[in-house]
């Protein structure tokens, strides 16, 4: 019927052309393009409009395409994670902590326990984050302003842990093959307390303005529901996932940096609402407080960084007084370090779902190939079958309840 | 009891001989390389065995080697994931220069986009696939990007002096 | 009232007297446009967040006058490019801003928006200003809110001192005819 390779303002004004409805109106085209207020990102959907109603629509992606995995196979092993923090950059010490971990298997380097548990702990401190801004701004979509200014001031918090750890707010480059770059200072684990004291009741009071709020459950329940077959299907993993019920959690699954030693609940919903991944979301905060909280208790003394000198650059004040220092320096500057040829597919449960690094090398310091499973690509394929027959308003809704971030679709 | 690669390895080989070969465990995955006349049949078989259950596509990515003789110059490679005994696998098929190869998408939905992105990037032709254009890149772009040759700068690029850093139009 | 921490504007240079105030109509204007300053915020990627939380309550924009974000061009006095701008995107910025009326500033807020950033690739535009004219740069990956905020005020020092005449000067129709916007 309709040739899908034309683009679809030539397709639909063909479908528009034979199509006619009983009261004599007709299909109209609704350009909901890259510069949207309501899109969180830019990516482009044409749809095809009976009324208010979608009958149809086609996604434009690549808007953003910056050439992550080209520029990958360029770069040396330590210089990627400034690539990987700008994928999902709501949440960039994950992706910056799954890439050290796969660098980590291919080399066989072991990581002390108080690395990984500073490492879990930046994680969750992460993926707090990156749900306060999706919950925040799907409250927004909705009309809700208030929540989004009262809990982005915790973000604000959270930016200055991240601060006093790397010295970058957003786009955070941390860790090092090993481990971390430097120990972390007091102030450190002060903020993280003061974090944890006053956090919970907020949270509380954000989740008591909209959980029942009559007008939210409107706008959201039953909006854009997925079923869980067709979820697994078209690829969805994380917490869009576990709101149609499959309660697949990587971090269960297939447990790195030491995530066996902690006790969580894994958060489902039911249908795969706009509402339940709302709640999945809410619920998955204080899951990942409830990580902090154990991971600060439990800390084992140790390293911040393993004992790995050809991989891990040696202090400064080594470099410049040691031989040794020296030497490793200059090896791993200049790319003399031992890398097995090999191949590696480790995924890390994200924001959004597995994210997942598949790495191939050749010896050379430089990866030969380096693709990322890029959990927004993959869902939001389904944004166009999710939306069939609802009205734009209910669309609108459903794409920011899927937490779709333009960096880590396109990369 | 958990499903072991043995296993996986032994009931792959018994129902295709002849397509399948090289299977290595690397670190924690059991990866086989597969003709690609017979990739369809294989990811089906893995996905609807009983006792094997690949439920879930993971990922499919596209490899170029330029160095490979010229039957295994590209490669794709599919990540599966069985969810119910927690088990992954890699399926790996090399083709030639012009890389042609069935198309997942009758099985995964989730196939669909990422058959077009590494068809956007190296060329390879999904056979069968519904919508086979153009993702990340411009719609206008000719060439594959990700192929080795391509080269990651941009040639028309006016404001960087390539003499400062080490290349001139020879080397590029 | 006096004893307020809020800073003020001051008033331009002018002749006071028993219920006047004779000035410069180019000072009043400049006054008045640099500090009601629509921006259009065109976020794509990772300073965008530095922008949202520029406009959220720690670092507040609405204070400097930028009250209301303006999503439709038409309406909005700044541009603000935050974020990689990829060679598929610049047709778009270029409509985006060719639909913005007069007049109209444009502020590049990142390393990426200034100059293509870190992303020395095929597929990215090295710095929106080969497409469109920017006035100021802030650089940073991703710049802090603070130096956002700098960049808007610096865009205010331009705007206070700009001649009402600017608009229609041969400069200006010349800058407009080298990105060949009409």
């Amino acid at each position: 019927m309709s040739n899908l390779l034309l683009t679809p303002e030539v397709r639909f004004a063909e479908i528009i052309k034979e199509h006619k409805n009983i009261d004599g109106s007709e299909f109209s085209i609704l350009n909901l393009g890259p510069t949207h207020p309501a899109t969180h990102g830019i990516f482009q959907n044409i749809l095809l409009m009976d009324g208010e109603r979608i009958v149809d629509g086609e996604g434009t992606v690549g808007y953003i395409h910056r050439a992550f995995e080209k520029i990958a196979e360029n770069r040396p092993f330590y210089q990627i994670t400034t690539l990987t923090d700008r994928m999902n950059y709501c949440s960039s010490p994950i992706n910056n902590m799954g890439w050290w971990l796969t660098v980590e298997k291919v080399l066989g380097v072991e990581v002390p326990k108080r690395a990984q548990y500073m490492r879990v702990i930046v994680m969750e401190l992460a993926r707090i984050a990156d749900h306060i801004i999706c919950n925040s701004v799907l409250a927004v979509d909705t009309g809700a302003l208030t929540g989004f200014l009262y809990v982005f001031q915790f973000r604000e918090k959270i930016y200055e842990i991240y601060e006093e750890i790397c010295g970058a707010r957003l786009t955070t480059n941390m860790g090092r093959i090993g481990g971390f770059e430097r120990d972390w200072s007091d102030e450190v684990w002060k903020k993280i307390e003061t974090f944890m004291a006053d956090f919970p009741a907020v949270w509380t009071e954000f989740e008591n303005l909209l959980t029942r709020n009559r007008i939210f459950m409107d706008r959201t329940i039953n909006v854009g529901a997925i079923d869980a077959e067709k979820a697994m299907s078209y690829g969805f993993t994380g917490p869009n996932l576990r709101a149609c019920g499959v309660d697949y959690d990587i971090r269960v699954a297939q447990p790195y940096s030491s995530y066996e030693d902690f006790e969580f609940d894994i958060p489902v919903g039911e249908s795969g609402d706009t509402y339940d991944r709302f709640c999945v979301r809410n619920a998955e905060v204080r899951e990942s407080m409830k990580i902090i909280r154990q991971a600060i208790d439990k800390l084992p003394e140790g390293s911040y960084t393993a004992d790995v000198p050809e991989y891990h650059l040696p202090p400064k004040e080594d470099v410049y007084n040691t031989m040794e220092g020296l030497i490793y320096h200059f090896k791993i500057v200049m790319g003399e370090i031992p890398v097995p040829v090999t191949e590696v597919y480790l995924p890390v449960e994200g924001g959004n779902g597995e994210l997942g690094f598949y790495l191939v090398t050749d010896g050379s310091r430089t990866p030969y190939r380096l693709h990322f499973r890029r959990p927004c690509f993959i869902y939001y394929q389904a944004f166009n079958d999710m939306v069939k027959g609802e009205m734009l308003s209910d669309a609108i809704v459903t794409l920011s309840s899927l937490n779709v971030i333009a960096g880590e679709l396109d990369a | 009891m958990a499903l072991s690669s043995e296993e996986i390895q032994q009931k792959i080989a018994a129902k295709f001989p002849d397509s399948t070969s090289e299977f290595m465990q690397i670190h924690d995955i059991l990866t086989l390389t597969v003709d690609a006349g017979s990739i369809v049949e294989i990811i089906r078989f893995l996905k609807e065995d009983p006792t094997l259950r690949f439920n879930f596509l993971t990922d499919i990515c596209g490899v170029h080697f330029p160095d490979n003789s010229d039957d295994k110059k590209f490669s794709v490679v599919y990540h599966m994931h069985n969810w119910l005994d927690n088990v992954r696998i890699r399926v790996k098929v090399f083709l030639t220069d012009t890389p042609v190869i069935d198309s997942m998408t009758s099985l995964f939905m989730s196939a669909n986009w990422m058959e077009r992105e590494t068809y956007d990037f190296y060329g390879i032709d999904f056979k069968g696939h519904p919508q086979l254009k153009r993702i990340l890149n411009m719609d206008s772009m000719v060439s594959f990007p990700m192929r080795k040759e391509f080269p990651m700068e941009d040639g028309g690029r006016t404001d960087k002096d390539d003499r400062f850093f080490g290349r001139t139009t020879d080397n590029i | 009232m006096s004893d307020s921490k809020i800073k003020q504007v001051e008033a331009p240079e002018g002749y006071a007297g028993e219920g006047f105030f004779a000035t410069k109509l180019s000072d009043v204007v400049g006054m008045a446009r640099s500090n009601s300053m629509w921006p259009l915020p065109f976020a794509t990627s990772c300073c965008g967040i530095e922008f949202m939380a520029t406009m959220a309550s720690h670092y507040d924009l609405a204070r400097f006058g930028s009250e209301r974000m303006s999503f439709s061009p038409r309406q909005a006095d700044m541009l603000l490019v935050m974020g990689t701008i990829a060679k598929k995107m610049a047709p778009i910025l270029r409509q985006v801003y060719e639909q913005m009326a007069e007049p109209k500033w444009v502020i590049a807020v990142g390393a990426c928006a200034s100059s293509g950033g870190i992303f020395d690739t095929y597929s990215v535009l090295q710095g929106i200003d080969k497409v469109i004219p920017v006035d100021v740069y802030v650089p940073g990956c991703p710049p802090r809110p603070e130096q956002i905020l700098d960049g808007i005020l610096r865009l205010q020092d331009i705007v206070k001192t700009e001649s009402v005449r600017r608009r229609s000067s041969p400069e200006y129709q010349q800058l407009l005819a080298s990105y060949n916007i009409e």
